[in-house]
């Protein structure tokens, strides 16, 4: 398997520690609710299908998130969390 | 008062030599981690022009030349190689003296970058992997940092120790290349 | 029986090889199938149920049944296939699976069971009575079963793994793979060639077909050649292409030659992987034998190995052959033969249109239905319309038509769909991203139509790779009609084979569809079609038509099974490779390593690094009597210990103040410059995550510490908080850990020792308690904590990691003049105990910090992570299992780690658990046993006496349960 580190390029999946579900990168507000903070922390699905994960490129120290097809193994695209969540923010 | 005396990362594991292939230790000088703060990388690139007469480097690139180098280290860092860090540059960068975190080796000859295809999973061919390209990667198990400083030369650098591991295994990647020259 | 004519072998290099113990001859190029049938030997093995005599099948990977043993000693291999085995002086080869040798083998009475061995009667006989089943039929059964072994021996040789990248890979380099190479390498592309023979050509090598006016097997040679010279050009033989994976990466294994593998370091296989931008997969096809009473007997192999062996290797495999076929190949067999000057006493063509130019006795619409002889084909019965008919033959060459050798395009889960016009399956477009597929293995069954294939493949991939076309024609060939009249089974009593690896029989497909198992899948696991070491390569597509034909479907519907990885077998060691021994792990050495190893200290690992058990002194016969002595040195003198492992991050920044608070449990922003703070993070779900101290050496610089083996997870965890929570945050992280060489120096005599080095001496006004910063030694600038991890009064000393080995001499002889040492891991470990501090025994992944009785160190005052999950009813209950100390009182006085807790007169079973044991030391200090553990509502039981009960090694101990701070618990002397 190969991904794209938004920095390095295209790299062996090896390079890389996956964490899960980009659900990660929503952080509830400290003050929330505990449902949402369970749903934050424990609860995620299991697409068959398109997903968004989050791996970690270790020899460059970046975070990524993947949007893979679960089905067909394709990557159909890779950006920088930080990027996602700057921009999101 | 006490005398310390230093020892360096290989302490004699190197050099090695293989067939066309040799593997010897750099002592690189000062190692200096810099790592631009929010909105400082042209700043930095500015400020090391003009210190150290070298821009700092694109991701997967490296300047500079022998003696005086900036090697892209990784999401926002560079690895500045050889002068003392200019004091201006902690002014748009986190600095952190790295001198002795790193064990530093220079891959050497016609087959170099085979003995580098048993060890690292990145494409080597050398029309991708130019002179003055370099690369967060693995090597074997290990965090590298691997540069082309030349035709037929890279530079690796692991955690210092990491650095008997290191020739071990450049060793028997280098037999393995070795056997296999038309004799 | 070798015969005159040039072929592809050396006949100035003979080679003397052994085989069961005989010695033979053969030449340079020769495999040891072609050699030994140039020397007459056509029995090679015996088969894996019925210990039935087998000779050769095939000439190529397929082969079933010419397996061998290979090499002495440890380095015996077993299962290695005669038809590729490279024949090189020395060689020694012996057969398998049978006793007490291959002429006479006493197992082959199984073969008078065979009515009784069937598919499913191990199923049916062994299910009664169960106990028997481990004990005495598996052993028996397995005994009589399988093939070749393990010497059983470490194995010592050298496998290597390497990793390639290209434009373009092409899987096989016969005439489409070698017109698909020269096509893209010409226009530029990166051009890997990977074939599993050891030259080129395919099955040009066995033919006598002409390519642009020449041999095939000289156009081969010219092309390649003209490869050769290409810098963007890299020809790998030897090399198998054994799976497609995801994104272009491909796996194959590289065999290398035996001169090569007796080098120095050489390996004997590299397994490769392979990450090609697109590739092409011109593989090729097998050739399908026909099942038929007794189409096993050695001598009847498949007509295209016939001409392998003829054309290529100069070897006639009979002296009267008969060949047997369904297409116009049967006739070139035929032709070929004749030309070479063997007889061939009968041409059996399966077509009843069939016509016959050839000076040979000709039977149209006829099919061979049985086969007489026992080690050797004596020979076959010819069934006609009008009759049978017995002719004489040492040698069938039978045909049932090509299967293209469609397995790599279905390893992504691609399945090939039926083409009733070759009667064979061929690829899906598009089965696997970025992979085409040209010539046999999609079925162009003319050598013109692959070659003009392969350009084609060729062209499409250039396109894709945006590089410009070259102008490459497909040169004149051979452009015959395939015209083929399917026969996958004669019809006829007695047992005819389709897998001859594992001996399944037309009859076992057809029991299996009886009894229902008429899936292919079940089919295949019910009779074990196509599960040997061959994977029924050259036997599925007959099973199934077998399969189809029984349940009354066709073959299309009845579908195939799954081809997964690995084409071809690859060895254990070779995906392995470069894990062996010193590979298997990198090895993290402190700079202490030396001088330690030197006091003669064992080491235990941590994590990648060793770190010292214990400095054994003269005298001492225990690790215990090592232990409690450092123990006490560091209690009442001083001691010094390597502890560079632990993880040391560098964070710095204008927010690395507010991003630390919002990590750690506790405020760090708060923190005075040259201080120190103890903190612990927690995961997101509330558990601790791990623990250390934190320096702050700037306003905008601190040094976080973390513990030895969490140092990289806490890493990931930072860059994780950084870059997907809080981004804005302007604060940057770097290891250290390398940079410094960190020595902890403790006990009472800590600062005399330091003050006896440093540049400037220390006293308790400048370095008091959780103090920092920076000093010199010798002129070297260093950094000092006063930090204790052992309840003294100590230090942590940090010097450039060149100076370490150097500066921790120098503290261990000024210890020993002092009457204390060097400590290792398992008196650090008794001193931490003694004071309650916790490690990752502790902090295990399922505590919090109310567990550990510091819930009052998360503040109240500021998120953190974990902090909204750890307020959470559930973590905060009182009857949670806590952190409590615990102490031997009864008759025993034995405590382990490991071991749960049980209310006194409990029985100690799960639903009475109460808790655990987490570290155990014996207390010099104390006296005793000592142990931290977990209880429920631990702190609340003090004083109460519980019972340990440790099953594995059935220790039963009492023992009170008390504060986990057993030492100094004012904590005086750390401060003193």
């Amino acid at each position: 398997m190969r991904i794209t580190c938004p920095i390095c390029g295209e790299r062996d999946r090896r390079e890389f520690y996956y964490q899960g579900a980009a659900v990660a990168l929503d952080r509830p507000e400290a003050d929330a609710e505990p449902e949402a903070w369970v749903d934050y922390v424990h609860v995620r699905d299991n697409p068959c299908g398109m997903t968004r994960d989050l791996w970690y490129h270790e020899h460059c120290g970046s975070w990524v998130v993947v949007t893979r097809n679960t089905a067909t193994h394709e990557v159909i695209e890779t950006a920088l969390a930080s990027d996602i969540k700057e921009q999101g923010a | 008062m006490v005398e310390l005396i230093a020892k360096t990362p290989f302490d004699g594991a190197l050099p090695l030599e293989v067939g066309t292939v040799s593997a010897s230790e750099v002592d690189t000088g000062v190692l200096t981690s810099v790592a631009p703060y929010k909105g400082k990388n042209k700043a930095l690139s500015e400020a090391l022009k003009g210190a150290h007469g070298m821009a700092a480097p694109a991701p997967n690139r490296a300047t500079g030349k022998e003696g005086s180098r900036a090697i892209w280290f990784g999401r926002e860092m560079v690895l500045l190689c050889g002068p003392e860090p200019d004091a201006k540059l902690g002014k748009h960068a986190a600095l952190t003296d790295q001198s002795d975190a790193w064990a530093v080796a220079r891959l050497e000859g016609e087959n170099a970058a085979q003995v580098l295809a048993r060890l690292t999973p990145i494409d080597l061919r050398p029309g991708v992997f130019k002179r003055g390209h370099t690369a967060r990667t693995e090597l074997q198990h290990m965090m590298a940092s691997i540069t082309r400083i030349g035709e037929r030369s890279y530079q690796i650098m692991v955690f210092r120790a990491f650095a008997q591991t290191l020739a071990h295994d450049l060793k028997i990647a280098m037999q393995g290349v070795a056997a296999r020259q038309p004799r | 029986m070798r015969i005159e004519g040039k072929g592809l072998i050396d006949r100035g290099q003979q080679i003397n090889f052994q085989f069961d113990g005989h010695s033979y001859q053969g030449f340079g190029g020769d495999t040891l199938a072609s050699a030994l049938l140039a020397n007459d030997i056509a029995l090679m093995g015996r088969s894996f149920k019925y210990h039935r005599p087998r000779g050769v099948l095939s000439a190529g990977s397929e082969e079933p049944n010419a397996l061998v043993t290979t090499g002495l000693g440890a380095a015996q291999e077993p299962n290695v296939r005669a038809t590729t085995l490279e024949l090189h002086e020395g060689l020694v080869t012996k057969s398998q699976n049978r006793w007490p040798s291959l002429g006479f083998d006493l197992m082959s009475l199984n073969d008078w069971a065979a009515p009784f061995l069937g598919a499913g009667f191990y199923y049916k006989t062994f299910m009664w009575p169960k106990a028997l089943w481990e004990k005495l039929y598996e052993p028996v059964i397995r005994n009589a079963a399988g093939l070749g072994a393990l010497s059983g021996k470490h194995n010592v040789e050298t496998y290597e793994k390497a990793y390639a990248h290209c434009d373009l890979l092409v899987i096989g380099a016969g005439p489409a793979g070698l017109l698909a190479a020269l096509t893209a390498a010409r226009a530029g592309a990166d051009v890997i060639l990977a074939e599993e023979d050891t030259r080129t050509g395919g099955r040009l090598n066995a033919e006598t077909l002409e390519v642009d006016g020449k041999p095939g097997a000289v156009w081969a040679e010219e092309i390649t050649a003209e490869l050769a010279q290409m810098d963007n050009v890299r020809i790998m033989t030897r090399t198998s292409v054994v799976g497609a994976y995801d994104q272009g990466t491909f796996g194959a294994l590289e065999k290398v030659p035996h001169d090569v593998s007796m080098r120095l370091g050489a390996p004997r296989e590299c397994f490769w992987r392979i990450v090609a931008k697109r590739a092409v997969l011109a593989a090729g096809a097998i050739e399908r034998p026909v099942a038929f009473r007794n189409n096993d007997r050695p001598g009847i192999m498949t007509a295209g190995a016939v001409r392998a062996y003829l054309n290529r290797w100069r070897v006639a495999t009979g002296r009267n052959v008969v060949v047997f076929g369904n297409t116009d190949e049967a006739h070139r067999t035929v032709a070929d033969l004749q030309d070479a000057g063997v007889h061939v006493s009968a041409l059996v063509d399966a077509r009843h249109h069939a016509k016959c130019d050839l000076d040979v006795p000709f039977y149209a619409g006829a099919e061979v239905c049985d086969a007489g002889g026992g080690k050797r084909l004596e020979s076959v019965t010819i069934r006609t319309a009008k009759g049978t008919e017995n002719v004489q033959a040492d040698c069938l060459a039978m045909s049932g038509g090509w299967n293209p050798t469609v397995n790599l395009t279905c390893h992504m889960g691609g399945r090939p769909t039926w083409d009733r016009d070759i009667a064979a399956f061929v690829p899906v477009d598009g089965a696997v991203p970025g992979l085409s597929t040209a010539g046999a293995c999609q079925g162009d069954f003319s050598t013109h139509k692959c070659l003009e294939a392969g350009v084609a493949a060729a062209q499409g991939a250039l396109d894709d790779l945006g590089l410009k076309r070259a102008d490459v024609v497909a040169p004149a060939a051979e452009d015959g009609v395939y015209d083929i009249y399917p026969v996958y089974a004669v019809p006829g009593k007695g047992r005819a084979w389709l897998d001859f690896q594992n001996d399944v029989t037309v009859k076992d497909v057809k029991q299996a569809a009886v009894e229902n198992f008429q899936s292919v899948e079940h089919m295949k696991r019910y009779t074990t079609q196509g599960m040997a070491t061959d994977q029924g390569k050259n036997s599925n597509v007959a099973a199934l038509a077998v399969l189809a034909d029984a349940t009354g479907r066709g073959i299309p519907e009845t579908g195939t099974t799954t081809y997964r990885p690995p084409y071809t077998p690859v060895s254990i060691a070779s995906l392995g490779a470069g894990a062996q021994c010193k590979g298997f792990a990198p090895e993290r050495f402190t700079t202490s390593h030396k001088a330690t190893q030197e006091k003669g200290a064992p080491f235990i690992e941590a994590g990648l690094w060793y770190r010292p058990s214990y400095f054994p002194k003269a005298g001492e016969t225990h690790w215990r009597q090592s232990c409690d002595r450092e123990v006490n040195m560091v209690r009442n003198a001083v001691g010094v210990c390597d502890v560079s492992t632990l993880g040391k991050i560098d964070v710095q920044g204008p927010d690395a103040g507010a991003f630390l608070d919002f990590v750690y449990t506790n405020a760090f922003s708060t923190l005075k410059v040259r201080r120190v703070r103890y903190g612990f993070m927690l995961r997101e779900d509330g558990h601790v995550m791990d623990d250390g101290t934190t320096a702050r050496l700037s306003e905008q610089h601190f040094v976080m510490t973390t513990t030895t083996a969490a140092a990289g997870q806490v890493m990931r965890h930072l860059e994780f908080v950084h870059q997907c929570l809080v981004p804005q945050m302007d604060v940057r992280f770097t290891s250290v850990t390398e940079q410094w060489a960190q020595f902890a120096v403790a006990g009472p005599q800590s600062r005399d020792l330091l003050n006896d080095l440093l540049d400037t001496p220390i006293d308790d006004e400048s370095w008091p308690f959780m103090a920092c910063g920076e000093v010199s030694i010798g002129g070297v600038k260093g950094r000092l904590f006063r930090i204790s991890f052992s309840g003294e009064h100590a230090y942590e000393v940090a010097v450039p990691s060149r100076y370490g080995d150097s500066l921790f001499r120098t503290l261990m002889t000024k210890a020993e003049a002092l009457g204390g040492g060097a400590y290792g891991m398992e008196a650090l470990n008794v001193l931490r105990i003694e004071k309650g501090f916790i490690t990752h025994a502790e902090i295990h992944g399922r505590v919090t910090a109310y567990d550990i009785g510091m819930g009052g160190m998360v503040s109240g005052k500021k998120d953190c992570i974990g902090k909204a999950s750890a307020a959470r009813p559930g973590m905060v209950e009182e009857s949670r299992e806590r952190m409590v100390g615990l102490k031997p009182v009864g008759e025993v006085k034995e405590l382990i780690a490991g071991g749960h807790l049980f209310d006194k007169g409990a029985e100690a079973v799960s639903a009475n658990d109460q808790g655990y044991i987490t570290s155990v030391g014996f207390s010099p200090t104390l006296g005793h046993n000592i142990a931290l553990g977990f209880l429920k509502d631990g702190p609340a039981r003090h004083g109460e006496v519980v019972r340990m009960v440790e099953h594995l090694n059935g220790v039963e101990t009492l023992c009170e349960v008390c504060h986990p701070v057993f030492f100094d618990a004012e904590g005086g002397r750390t401060r003193g």
